[in-house]
């Protein structure tokens, strides 16, 4: 017998097809990808050093902090929220962590131990900030945005006190220590690269293949029915906001050895390359649905315009931000769903 | 100032689905026309067609004996078609008058005129008998209001003919009778009516001749005054209302598996106390707003209780989510579907295993074992549709099958079923009818809110009614009809 939809589905559906499935060609999936294959082949006819594998290296290497921050900024968006703060957060933690670290130097003897307590504080720090944001956002009921715009100042604010409007410098004898997790390799891929590829492969599960997972997906894709269906909306919330902060964490334990300091220029404007890398991986901005893979190639394909921009003189440097402006606009509108 | 329109093969297809299948009537100039069918016969469809807000795929609409083409709901307005919607569609912010002139701003050069739209709505309202200044913000209107400022708001544009989409859903009935005075005055003036309603009472009140659809037909049409309602009724479901429903088999009362005393939800539900029985189906009967879709809410933790107790299976339960609610053992889907009961956008597995994800981790999530889960559901609850499409590509009576199913899915004890067949058409509510009847003889107790009064007689064993907050009366299945559950609904009734 055929059957009809409600008067309430007619509205909806009168012009939106029920979503195609399947193997049809999905802009979401494949947009950044294609993006991305059309950059290296640019890149390589412009500049034979392009294509070499240490620039590739380089090039990943530098993608990894933003990278990091921006699968856990999948999982907050999928989820429906936003967090603005995490540049500010890592300069933050940063401080934080050196300081930390100076002070421990005196009395802990080695200089490895001293590094993985200034790690170790560095990740729990990021954690709390999550949570603090997951809870004033949870249980005091406050728009994400807004919490996290209140922290974007606050957290910076407090980094520059700390360093009295300069720098936080790392120890000498520590930054040796330290070092090596920037600067180190592994089966000639930098350390970066490998925990930038650990927590994606982690990333990819915990949201595919997880209880907590298929939870931020539902509750981005309607918050109400996932209530209603038994979830703790607030608890999972809670963990996104938890877990991003803990990537900051992880972003900033790679990046302090890379320069020793922090200033109060440290990460800024990092929230804005992480929920660009996230939007333009084809991750719905109003939450609901998103990919990991899609947003670490996202954040590749905004680093491989810098370099590109770095490499040739066709356009320049300058421009950097101009050209990942355009190209985050075109991939959003590539990406768009009819009305 | 009447206008004559004829429905000519009109056929409507959203996606794959049809609505209408070759539509063909007319309406007459300056009668009220009853337009009856149940939830998916595809009235609203048609009336959305003939007030521009859809095309039809195929067929003509003829307007005064000329085919017409409506682009939009404008169009349609110039011709003098004017739909007033179920859901009210007045903007809260502005006021009676800004709403009234929206789009049709009276303009001074570059500026607003705004002495002359409140003039003029000041008087389109006074032939409504709206007495409020139309400065009032829309949003501190009752509905009742609301629903006069629609009218006045059609008459300023020269409405000829009026589609008027369940207006009584949720009047008192001194606002209904108001209503149905102004319908009257109207039908003088020439206007032509068209009235969708459920409520057989006031279609025999207030129609000329009623027009019943079913499944996306025509199937007759008749003088109100030569239809008894239960002709109606047997037209619309196209059988004989005995063929919908499962026998009854009301079990012996033992000990109850719900006990709730003395509940209370501030603003929404009163003292109110009641038994739910293993095997048992007890409905729920009462007009829109007398509470009981919130006094379940109130039980689920998802509102503020002041009072009183529950108890499931002997146990006394402070439920503060839906969450505490499954893990006691009930499970409570939605009247609205979309909203609170399915992920549409998501795919029928995903929606499926949701409340239950625990048992297919392992602790991964193991996509084969969901798979097997659908399948299992697909078959036992008969979902027809495609299984790995979104659950908004299925037709409505599927997607309630799977929202029942999925919420089965932690095996509840107690499961309450708000307007269970809502948007659902007639052979996949039979379909439901039998469902909950499987799962009562299971020994479950389910508990059923319904406005439709036919599905709580021919289903439940015991329906409790709500009106105001209160419970006013139990009415055991032995004298369960329509005049008994509408008197205790509206407080008419007088025997007790």
């Amino acid at each position: 017998m055929p059957s009809a939809p409600t008067p309430a589905t007619e509205v909806r559906n009168d012009r939106a097809e029920p979503r195609k499935n399947g193997r049809r060609f999905d802009p979401h999936r494949f947009g950044p990808v294609v993006g991305l294959l059309l950059l290296l082949i640019v890149g390589t006819a412009l500049n034979p050093d392009f294509a070499t594998w240490d620039n590739l290296m380089n090039v990943l290497t530098r993608t990894a902090f933003i990278g990091i921050i921006s699968i856990g900024m999948c999982f907050v968006i999928i989820s429906g929220g936003i967090d603005l703060s995490v540049g500010s957060m890592a300069a933050l933690i940063a401080g934080g962590m050196i300081l930390l670290m100076n002070a421990l130097a005196g009395s802990v003897g080695s200089p490895v131990a001293v590094v993985m307590l200034g790690m170790l504080f560095a990740l729990l720090l990021g954690g709390g900030f999550g949570l603090a944001h997951g809870y004033l956002i949870t249980r005091g009921r406050i728009e994400p945005f807004i919490v996290t715009l209140g922290t974007l100042g606050i957290f910076r604010a407090v980094l520059t006190w700390l360093a009295d409007g300069g720098a936080i410098t790392l120890d000498n004898d520590l930054s040796d220590a330290y070092g090596p997790v920037y600067y180190g390799s592994l089966l000639g891929i930098p350390v970066p690269v490998w925990v930038f590829l650990a927590v994606s492969v982690a990333g990819a599960v915990l949201l595919n293949r997880t209880a907590f997972g298929r939870y931020v997906q539902a509750i981005g894709s309607n918050e109400q029915v996932a209530r209603f269906a038994a979830v703790d909306v607030d608890r999972v919330k809670l963990l996104t906001y938890g877990l991003l902060g803990v990537c900051v964490g992880v972003a900033t334990v790679l990046y302090v050895p890379r320069l020793g300091s922090a200033s109060p220029t440290t990460g800024l404007l990092w929230e804005l390359e992480a929920i660009a890398a996230v939007i333009v991986g084809g991750t719905s901005f109003k939450g609901g649905e998103g990919r990991i893979a899609g947003t670490v190639i996202g954040a590749v394909l905004l680093s491989v315009i810098s370099n590109i921009l770095n490499l040739t003189s066709i356009i320049s440097v300058y421009l950097n931000a101009a050209v990942q402006g355009c190209v985050i606009i075109a991939v959003a509108f590539l990406q768009r769903r009819r009305p | 100032m009447s206008l004559h329109v004829a429905f000519d093969g009109i056929t409507k297809e959203f996606g794959p689905v049809r609505v209408l299948h070759g539509v063909g009537f007319d309406l007459h100039p300056g009668r009220v026309h009853g337009l009856l069918g149940e939830n998916g016969a595809g009235k609203s469809t048609l009336m959305k067609i003939l007030a521009g807000y859809h095309a039809p795929t195929s067929g003509t609409l003829g307007i005064d004996g000329e085919p017409v083409t409506f682009r939009n709901s404008r169009d349609a307005e110039k011709r003098g078609i004017v739909l007033i919607h179920q859901e009210l569609s007045l903007a809260d912010d502005l006021t009676v008058a800004q709403n009234m002139f929206l789009g049709h701003e009276i303009k001074r050069g570059w500026l607003l005129d705004d002495r002359a739209m409140r003039e003029q709505a000041t008087a389109a309202l006074r032939q409504v008998g709206f007495e409020r200044d139309p400065d009032t913000k829309v949003r501190d209107l009752i509905v009742a209001e609301k629903q006069l400022v629609e009218i006045a708001k059609a008459q300023l544009r020269n409405a000829r003919l009026l589609i008027m989409d369940e207006p009584t859903a949720s009047l008192t009935p001194s606002e209904c009778d108001r209503l149905f005075g102004l319908i009257d005055r109207l039908r003088r003036d020439g206007v032509t009516i068209v009235y969708i309603s459920h409520k057989l009472d006031e279609v025999e009140r207030i129609t000329d001749e009623v027009i019943v659809m079913r499944d996306g037909r025509f199937v007759a049409r008749a003088p109100t005054a030569e239809t008894p309602r239960q002709r109606m009724a047997e037209l619309m479901v196209g059988r004989e209302l005995t063929d919908m429903f499962p026998d009854k088999h009301i079990p012996a009362l033992g000990k109850p598996l719900m006990t709730v005393r003395g509940l209370t939800v501030p603003g929404w539900a009163e003292d109110v106390s009641f038994d739910l029985h293993p095997g048992e189906i007890l409905g729920f009967a009462g007009l829109v707003g007398a509470g009981r879709t919130e006094l379940f809410e109130g039980i689920l933790g998802l509102r503020p209780r002041s009072g009183g107790t529950v108890e499931i299976e002997g146990r006394p339960v402070a439920l503060r989510s839906p969450r505490e609610a499954m893990r006691n053992g009930l499970t409570y889907l939605s009247e609205d579907r979309k909203g609170k009961g399915l992920h549409v956008n998501m795919g029928l597995r995903d929606n499926l295993t949701l409340m239950t994800l625990r048992h297919h981790a392992q602790p991964l999530l193991s996509p084969a074992s969901e798979e097997r889960a659908l399948e299992h559901a697909v078959t036992s609850f008969g979902i027809r549709g495609n299984p790995q499409g979104t659950a908004s590509s299925l037709s409505g009576g599927n997607q309630q099958k799977l929202a029942i199913a999925k919420f089965l899915e932690p095996d509840p004890r107690v499961f309450v079923l708000d307007e269970p067949t809502r948007g659902v058409d007639v052979g996949a509510k039979r379909d439901i009818y039998f469902l909950i009847a499987r799962l009562a003889a299971e020994g479950r107790g389910v508990i059923v809110i319904s406005s439709e009064l036919i599905e709580l007689i021919g289903l439940c064993h015991r329906v409790i009614v709500m009106r105001g907050r209160r419970v006013t009366a139990t009415v055991p299945a032995d004298r369960l009809s329509e005049e008994e559950l509408i008197a205790h609904a509206i407080g008419t009734h007088t025997r007790h």
